[in-house]
This record gives structure tokens, sequence and C-alpha cells, in this order.
């Protein structure tokens, strides 16, 4: 066997690492228990390498707090407070009150960075007042969503971030066409009405946004949240190494569009404002989970997605 | 040594910011928030320096505290009834993740219906969350309480969470003097938190609270109760100290009065064991041999002063303040349990009293120590559980 540590003993000059647009640093090591394909990992393991080492991270019941490793392992190479569902606001609340309390700089570029992930669950759901509260009281935080579009952990059960027609463990489909009957919670909408500096999308298939997004998130002062698109190929019912194929149709088809909201402006990133949306059935049908979606549900999906997509347009080009 | 005439609120907030604490995190409800109205004064005066989180709810509260605390500060909160009802869930975070928050809990009775009034149900419902429990019978108990449970909680052999316990008004919204130790006396019993660990150490990151399996959850269970064993060493030295350095002893987690000769004895928690005292004094000139036992620590429970207690006396008249409905009163339950294996078998009977503020009077003890004196004469209980006050 060998360790993650000297898998990663690789050489590269250091010239070529000062060139990489995603730092070389590794602080989330193999040993983790994610499964095969998993978006939620691959977001964590970019959030390390943006805010390396000095990093204090809180993270609720969610797959990332058993991916982490059970007692006495940690595959993380940051401080790591594993906390109740709906807490994760409060807790980074707290434990960056304690940090000024005891005369730490906290964010900017040699602050300490506080970051509370979350599941979408935890965030859109249950931990929705936590999050509101941090976001209102304008910690120093950094608040990240990751969005894998339904309750995992548990076993696949919808959230308010499940999208309309998907089948999971309690939309079950079936001969009575039990499927998701709501749209999409706009999680971000309801952060940006907070008017906090900094919140923005992001998406596991565009790292290097990703990485910058989470840079600019660290310099801006105040609360900073970031909804991170992260397939779940188990409760997607996807093929394992399709997540990243997904979760790039969902930004071409404009079903999840990155963007940037900055002190009360509005940004559209690459890549999309680079063509017009995909038709939503190319990202659909990768994914087992719309199996049971018929053509008129796939219709109105459809027409959600473009009047969603409108909206935004809009917003970007008044708040622009 | 410095006095202050100030409610049991103002009590427990000076006690805070003489504790020096770093963050506070807090909710409003009545009658607690007169504390952190108290602390955000300081703070606006520039008399303390505190990081002040006022939260969107308790639940949050505890949440941050705990946040607070794992990164290395002093911790403090307060609240009341339904606030402390919706914190249960972190209460247990809070000792499971071993940190040592101070929290007080003005007792105020559990809604519905509604009410604001005294009753020690909200707190004794939180019994099995692993925080010591410190009940106060005046002002200057909730002052010390707050300074000593700091120092207990932080005890490098305890690292536990302790709720300090008020009542609701009769002691909360009500005036009286207390002593506050020069700040410099303070700093020298209750020196800064050296906590267990900080999630600031970059070269050794930790990680806390993650999954244990079952091969190893029953010792992270086992090790807590080991250090509330343990703590009940640590409240009886610093009870000692505190009587030392400031003149009021603590060493006794039941404090007893007039009980050594004593026939039978009223045993209780917090404000009511006041008026109790007051109605031995009556009674002891009317010639009933009669004393009083405080319980001041509810957790960890004191059983080896309770067996003490029990072997000398013929008989205990509980009053709980408080009540578990399909059983009886929380103290009475408690105390009879831990004589169960023991050969102290005094007649034991449960009055329920003063429940959402109900009054209870010195002549209420009378009344109550006359029955108790039928009952241990005759040799045998008329019933077990008495609802003392109820209109007839």
């Amino acid at each position: 066997m060998v360790s993650s540590q000297e898998v990663r003993k690789v050489e590269v000059p250091e010239n070529v690492k000062k060139r990489l647009s995603i730092p070389f640093e590794e602080n989330f090591f193999a040993g983790h228990t994610a499964c095969q394909g998993c978006g939620a990992s691959l977001g964590l393991r970019y959030v390390l390498k943006a805010y390396g080492k000095k990093t204090i991270l809180a993270i609720p019941a969610c797959c990332s707090t058993i991916i982490a490793g059970p007692w006495p392992y940690s595959a993380i190479n940051a401080n790591l407070f594993h906390t109740a569902f709906e807490t994760t606001g409060a807790v980074i609340s707290g434990i960056e009150a304690a940090l000024k309390a005891r005369g730490y700089r906290v964010k900017g570029e040699d602050g300490i960075m506080v970051v509370g992930w979350a599941g979408d669950g935890g965030t859109a759901d249950i931990g929705l007042q936590a999050l509101s509260g941090f976001l209102e009281r304008g910690h120093d935080a950094v608040y990240i969503m990751y969005d894998n579009e339904a309750y995992m952990n548990t076993g696949i059960q919808r959230s308010s971030s499940t999208p309309y027609g998907a089948w999971t463990t309690n939309t079950p489909g079936g001969k009575r066409h039990f499927v998701e009957k709501t749209h999409k919670k706009k999680v971000i909408d309801i952060v940006i009405a907070h008017k906090i500096p900094y919140a923005a999308t992001a998406s596991i298939a565009f790292p290097e946004d990703f990485i910058r997004k989470l840079k600019k998130a660290q310099k801006m002062p105040g609360p900073s949240f970031i909804q991170l698109f992260a397939p779940c190929p188990t409760g997607w019912r996807a093929p394992t190494d399709k997540s990243i194929e997904i979760a790039r149709l969902a930004v071409q088809t404009a079903y999840f569009p990155l963007f940037e909201y900055e002190n009360g402006r509005y940004r559209i990133n690459m890549p999309s404002t680079k063509k017009e949306p995909k038709p939503i059935e190319e990202f659909l049908k990768l994914q087992g989970r719309f199996k049971y979606m018929t053509k008129d549900d796939i219709q109105k999906l459809q027409e959600w997605v473009l009047k969603e997509w409108e909206e935004l347009k809009k917003k970007a080009e008044v708040f622009g | 040594m410095p006095k202050k005439v100030v409610s049991g609120n103002y009590a427990a907030a000076y006690a805070a910011k003489h504790a020096r604490v770093e963050v506070v995190a807090a909710y409003p409800i009545t009658p607690q928030t007169s504390i952190i109205e108290k602390i955000a004064e300081f703070i606006a005066n520039g008399e303390a320096e505190i990081q002040y989180v006022p939260v969107e709810s308790e639940h949050s509260a505890m949440a941050a505290c705990i946040g607070a605390s794992a990164a290395g500060a002093r911790a403090f909160t307060a609240t009341s009834a339904q606030g402390l009802a919706l914190m249960h869930e972190m209460l247990h975070w809070a000792s499971g993740a071993r940190l040592p928050i101070v929290m007080v809990d003005v007792n105020r009775a559990m809604a519905p219906p509604w009410s604001v009034w005294d009753d020690q149900t909200d707190s004794l419902a939180q019994r099995d969350t692993g925080w010591m429990q410190f009940y106060a019978e005046n002002n200057q108990e909730v002052y010390d309480g707050v300074l000593m449970a700091f120092k207990v909680a932080e005890h490098r052999k305890v690292n536990l969470p302790v709720m300090v316990i008020e009542s609701a008004f009769i002691l909360s919204h009500t005036y009286d003097i207390v002593d506050m130790p020069p700040q410099e006396e303070i700093d020298g019993f209750l020196p800064p938190r050296e906590p267990l660990y900080t999630l600031t150490d970059f070269d050794n990151p930790t990680a806390v609270g993650a999954l244990a399996t079952p091969a190893d959850y029953y010792e992270f269970r086992y090790k807590i109760a080991m250090a509330m064993e343990e703590a009940k060493k640590v409240i009886r030295e610093v009870g000692k100290e505190f009587g030392e350095r400031f003149g009021r002893d603590y060493s006794q987690m039941i404090e007893l009065y007039k009980a050594d000769d004593a026939d039978f004895i009223f045993m209780g928690m917090g404000s009511l064991m006041g008026t109790v005292k007051e109605a031995v004094d009556v009674l002891r000139k009317e010639g009933y041999k009669v004393g009083a036992a405080k319980v001041r620590w509810f957790r960890p429970f004191p059983r080896e002063e309770l067996y003490e207690l029990a072997k000398n006396v013929e008989g205990i008249a509980v009053l709980d303040r408080n009540f578990s409905f399909g059983q009886e009163g929380i103290l009475f339950n408690e105390a009879k349990g831990v004589l169960y294996n023991t050969d102290a078998k005094p007649i034991m009977k449960n009055y329920i009293v003063g429940l959402g503020g109900r009054d209870l009077t010195v002549s209420d003890i009378r009344a109550i120590a006359r029955n108790m004196k039928e009952i241990i004469e005759r040799g045998r209980l008329d019933r077990e559980v008495e609802w003392y006050h109820l209109k007839r």
C-alpha cells in the first residue's frame, strides 16, 4: 500500500506549480469513503486546494461528514468540526466570533478561513434559518452549499432543491406517477436577498471558475456564499464516469447557470454566456432519476428552465 | 468586598463579565432577557471585550457557543423554558464535544398553557444531556455559581458544560445585595481557559465529532460518565477554594441547615429553599426537630452526601417544583433511587409544590411539617406523592 502523501511526492517544478490555475497543494487525501464519481468530494478537494490547510471546516450531517472518515481518521488536512444538521450557519458564526475574540485574523489573504460545507438539505431545508442568521449578521466566513439535489446520505430522499420530475425514494414514480412535483428552490436568490457582498453559483465541471470564485469569496469581507452543483451518480442513477459531463450539461442547458452576485451586481459567467442553452433532454437523458418524466413533464421543466434563465439574463442586464 | 444591589439576572451578567467571557451568543426570552441586555450594556459602555452574537434562535445560540468554545473561547449564554427545550439537541452536542460552556437557565414553566413563572421542569427535562446542573437559592449564589461553573467546567479532568439555574422573577427580577470580589481576585480564582483543542493548530489539524462505530462509541460515553464522577471531587475542591478566597464555602454539594439533630428534613432545590429555611426556624421554635437539605448540584448527583444525610433522619419531605408525568417529582425519584441499595431507609414523601410559579409560603411548609410528623409517628405513608396546593 502506498499512502496518499507518498503518491503526491511527484516532482513538479516550482515554475510549473506557479502556472497552475488549480493549486497543486492537496489537503483532501485518498482513503476517504465517498462513492465512485462523487461530485461533492471533488468539490471539497477544490475548496481545500483553494484555501489550504489554514482552514476551519464545519460540516453538518451530510455525506461529507461520513466521507471525511470515521474516528480516529480524517482524510482532511485542515481542522474539522462535525456538527448537527441545521447548525452550519450558527457554528461558523461562533467559530468566527471566537477567532476574533482570541485576536486572530479571519478571512482575507492571510486570515484563517472559516468554511461551512453543507449539503442542499442542510442548507435549503433544515439549515435555512441558521444560514439566514449567519448571512444577516455579516460574519467573515464562507458558506458552501454542495447541491446534489436530494438527501443522499439518508438514502436519496427529496429536498427542496430536488428538480421537478425527479425520482427519489420518497417520490418513487410508480403507477400513480408520484414524482417530484415542485421546481427546485432558488436558494441563491434567498441568499442574495440578504444583500451580502458576494454570492455565486459554481460547478464541479468548471473547476477553474470555482477556484476563482472561492478566492474571490476569500478576499471579500463579510459572509460569502457559493452554491456548488455536485452530481451524485448513486442518487441520480447515473454512470459513475458521467458526473463531470452531467454537471457540464446542467450549465450548458441553463438548468444551472454560472453567475456571480457582487456588491449588488449580477454577472453571468463563461460558459453560460457562450451559446444558447441546449435542450434540457440532454441533461436529463444521462440520469435514471428522470426516467418517469412524461413528455409533458419535460416540457414543463424546459419552460421553467428558460423562464428562470431569461430572468437571470434580465438581472445581469439591469444590474450588471 | 464590593457590594451591589442587583437582580438575579444582573448578578449572572456581572459574573459572566467578571469571568471574562469571550463570546456570548443568545436569543431573547422572558425572564432571561435582562441577563443578555446587561451584557450588551457592558459591551456598549466599553466595560467588557466580548464578541456578542445576536442569533436568530436558541438552537443557534447553543450552536454558536459550541463553535466558539470549540475554537478555544470562553463561551456563555442564557435562556429559559421553551428556549432551553429548543436547544436540547445541541446540549448533547456540547457535552459530547467536551466543551465547557456555561449557561444560565432561568427556570420557567413549559407551555401550554403559557406561563412565564418559576418551575424546574425545563431544566430537569435536560437531565440526561451531560450537563452539570447547579441550582441557586439566591442572587449571591447565581453570581458565585457562574464563577465556579467556569472553573469546574474547564477543569482538565472535567471538560463538560454547566447550567446555572435560577428562579423566574423570584430571583431573576428581584433585587438583593450581592458581594462581588475585585476583578484581580476573581482572575486569581479563574485563570484564562486552557482548552483541550482549539481548531487553530494548523500543523496538527484535528477532526472533532466524527462518526464512531459501535466499536468505539461506548468508550466515548464511558469517558463522559467518568468525567462526571470526577466532577464531584472538582466541585468540592472548587467550592472549598471559593470559600477560602471569598468567604462563602460551597464544598458541600448538598447544603444542610439545622439538619444535625433533625428527626426529619425538607429537601429541595433553588429559591424555594430560602422559604424552607425560614420555616425551619419557625418550626424549631414550635418544637419541631426539623432541618433542611438544599441540593445545590443535581448533576452530578451527590449520592454520597445524600446517603450520609438519609441514614441519620427518620423522614425526608422532598419538595419538587417540577413533575415527571406518569411518575413523580424528579428530585424525589432520584433520591429514592440513590437510597434503594443502601441501609438508609427514611420515610420519604413527595410534595409537588409551586408549579408555574404558585407561591410556596412558610405556612405551607408548616402544614407539610405537620403531615410529615403524623406520618413518622404512624410509621407509614398516607400517600407517596401529594399535589400539595390543589384547589379542593
